[in-house]
């Protein structure tokens, strides 16, 4: 019942934003409603591992950024069928090619997962911050190689033309936010069955005491794994239709330091333990970037994420969700009858000990 | 006389120069109750860890329930009937205590039943565990939240929760008064009585000596005592070498 109400209330809200924006009639609500969503898949994803495993991921940019360039290989292949297949496959390449961007956002989790599952795999004994360096280091290598491979543009970049407009809905950039508003609901639906399964409990014992879940029977090496191939997969998924919606993709713009910071401060300021945090995290934080953004100026960005991190690391080490958690806890567990916060905190899988 | 549970033939580690064990043999039988002493740094909890898979043996084998698993994983030999509690309380922190007992039973019980438990069977079995322990009552709290017994307790009753043909128990009493170490003591007796081996990992003689029925002294990685309690605490070499009279 609780699962029903999620994704009823899931599809709901986005229905309405959906309508609203619609209805006003202004494109700039698509372009950034479309950046925080886009954040909220980010974030959700970072927090599969960095939540609820404890493994810090500084290299979201990366699995972002192979999303984004596996989008922009796919685009640059079928612009050039008759140059890169045999002539008996081009009949064949005409009818696939091009994708469309559900498709896209599929290989790109795709291509993004088995990175990171082979991350997963080189760093299995390294915690820490020696994980976090080595995930840091991944993005160094990927930003190399794509740099120097010039089928996608290398460090020119890549230009993608994309249609202006599309059946139904008309506006390109209407279709694209609906699309990762599709793609947000699945994350945040992901990150809650997660949760609330045996797999969420292996992760927090991950969190918690590694040698301990050791003992408990918890496959802990096998769980990093599952947890670094579903992260990094949802990253590579949220950045597979950015260069349609960006029009040029360049390394420097894929690789960006904002998509590492802010997947990480997000749900650092909304909450690591619950599907919540990172959701409260980058609507916030997604929200004031974009007003920044069009009133002051995006250079000031990083500067206020790097101002609320520092502000909720001192006041609030436990994100908003933290902060509103034992206040939503009381009487949960006295047996009583369900209270209202009781049944909120239950709806956000605020278990008794979620930090 | 059955075969044993758990067989230790020749096991040796290093720690580079260091020799933490050094060619031990042990053999317990199912059902036994065993002290294992030894003063500081005599390699007990070195092999613990062997046993358990948390460290890996250079040399010797473990032979656990008439199967080699040596380079077995920690949780694997857990899945298989071997679990242990550790010298320092590890809780889940985040965790509350009915939660820390429903890992074990979420992870292990398919691998002894054959299928994963219904969710009403891991919470029964939660609340059976928490009684058994005393901490019914704090079933919602976190770990901590409990006293330093009452986290020794959730230890022991999280181990119990992987349904543990063996628990090896390292000191579970440090740090306690004496009628808390009594009530570890029955209470691990209790287990015993539900058909569980014990090894008993303890400093404290007269928690070993009021548990064990048999009694295993190491000493620089040797083993230099193994027999009935009162025969061992009056062998010479175990009177020079630990119990220093």
């Amino acid at each position: 019942m609780r699962s029903l109400y999620f994704y009823i209330s899931s599809i709901l809200v986005g229905a309405l934003f959906f309508a609203f924006a619609r209805w006003l009639g202004n494109d700039y609500l698509f372009f950034a409603g479309y950046t925080v969503l886009q954040f909220i898949v980010l974030a959700t994803a970072w927090n599969i591992l960095g939540g609820y495993c404890g493994y810090v991921n500084f290299g979201s940019a990366a699995f972002f950024a192979v999303g984004a360039y596996s989008s922009v290989a796919m685009h640059k292949l079928a612009a050039g069928i008759d140059r890169y297949f045999p002539e008996s496959l081009v009949g064949l390449a005409k009818m696939i090619l091009p994708l469309n961007v559900p498709t896209l956002i599929i290989l790109g989790g795709i291509m993004s997962g088995l990175i990171g599952l082979g991350t997963g795999y080189l760093t299995l004994r390294l915690r820490g911050a020696f994980f976090a360096i080595a995930t840091l280091a991944l993005a160094v290598v990927l930003q190399t190689l794509i740099v120097n491979w010039d089928f996608v543009g290398g460090s020119r970049g890549a230009y993608i033309i994309r249609p202006n407009e599309v059946p139904i809905l008309g506006s390109y950039i209407q279709y694209l936010f609906l699309v990762m508003l599709v793609l947000s609901v699945v994350a945040l639906a992901t990150a809650r069955i997660i949760e609330q399964s045996r797999l969420g409990y292996g992760f927090a014992t991950i969190r918690d005491d590694e040698l301990a879940a050791e003992a408990c029977g918890v496959p802990t090496l096998r769980l990093k794994l599952i947890a670094t191939t579903i992260s990094g997969a949802l990253m590579g998924m949220a950045g597979a239709p950015f260069p349609y919606y960006i029009g040029y993709l360049e390394p420097s713009s894929a690789f960006g330091l904002a998509y590492a910071v802010n997947s990480i401060a997000m749900p650092m300021i909304g909450g690591t333990t619950s599907w919540v945090g990172p959701l409260v995290g980058a609507l916030l934080l997604g929200i004031i970037q974009q007003v920044a953004t069009v009133t002051i100026s995006s250079a000031v960005n990083l500067l206020i994420v790097g101002l609320l991190l520092v502000g909720f690391v001192i006041v609030a080490p436990k994100g908003i969700i933290g902060l509103v958690q034992d206040f939503m806890r009381e009487r949960v567990s006295d047996g009583g009858r369900p209270t209202w916060r009781s049944r909120l905190a239950i709806f956000a899988n605020m278990r008794p000990g979620a930090r | 006389m059955a075969e044993p549970l758990l067989q230790v033939e020749d096991l040796g580690k290093r720690f580079g120069g260091f020799v933490a064990l050094d060619g031990i043999n042990l053999s317990v039988q199912p059902g036994e109750r065993v002290g294992l002493i030894g003063p500081n740094g005599s390699g007990k909890s070195t092999l613990v860890n062997c046993m358990c898979g948390t460290l890996q043996n250079e040399s010797g084998t473990v032979r656990f329930d008439g199967h080699i698993v040596d380079g077995l994983a920690a949780n694997k030999r857990t899945h298989r009937g071997m679990a242990r509690s550790f010298q320092l309380p590890r809780p889940f922190v985040t965790l509350s205590v009915a939660e820390n007992l429903r890992i074990p039973l979420l992870y292990t019980a398919h691998s002894r039943s054959g299928r994963h438990l219904t969710h009403d069977e891991i919470e029964s079995r939660c609340h059976e565990l928490a009684g058994l322990v005393g901490l019914a009552a704090k079933a919602n709290k976190l770990p901590r939240d409990l006293t330093q017994v009452e986290m020794r307790k959730l230890e022991l009753a999280r181990a119990m929760a992987a349904d543990p043909k063996l628990l090896i128990a390292d000191e579970a009493m440090a740090g306690l008064s004496q009628s808390e170490v009594t009530e570890i003591v029955d209470l691990l007796i209790k287990m015993n009585e539900r058909g569980v081996t014990i090894i008993l990992i303890e400093h404290i003689m007269r928690a070993v000596m009021s548990f064990s029925q048999r009694l295993v002294v190491l000493v620089s990685g040797k083993k230099i005592a193994d027999g009935p309690p009162q025969e061992v605490v009056s062998h010479p070499e175990v009177i020079g070498a630990y119990l220093g009279q």
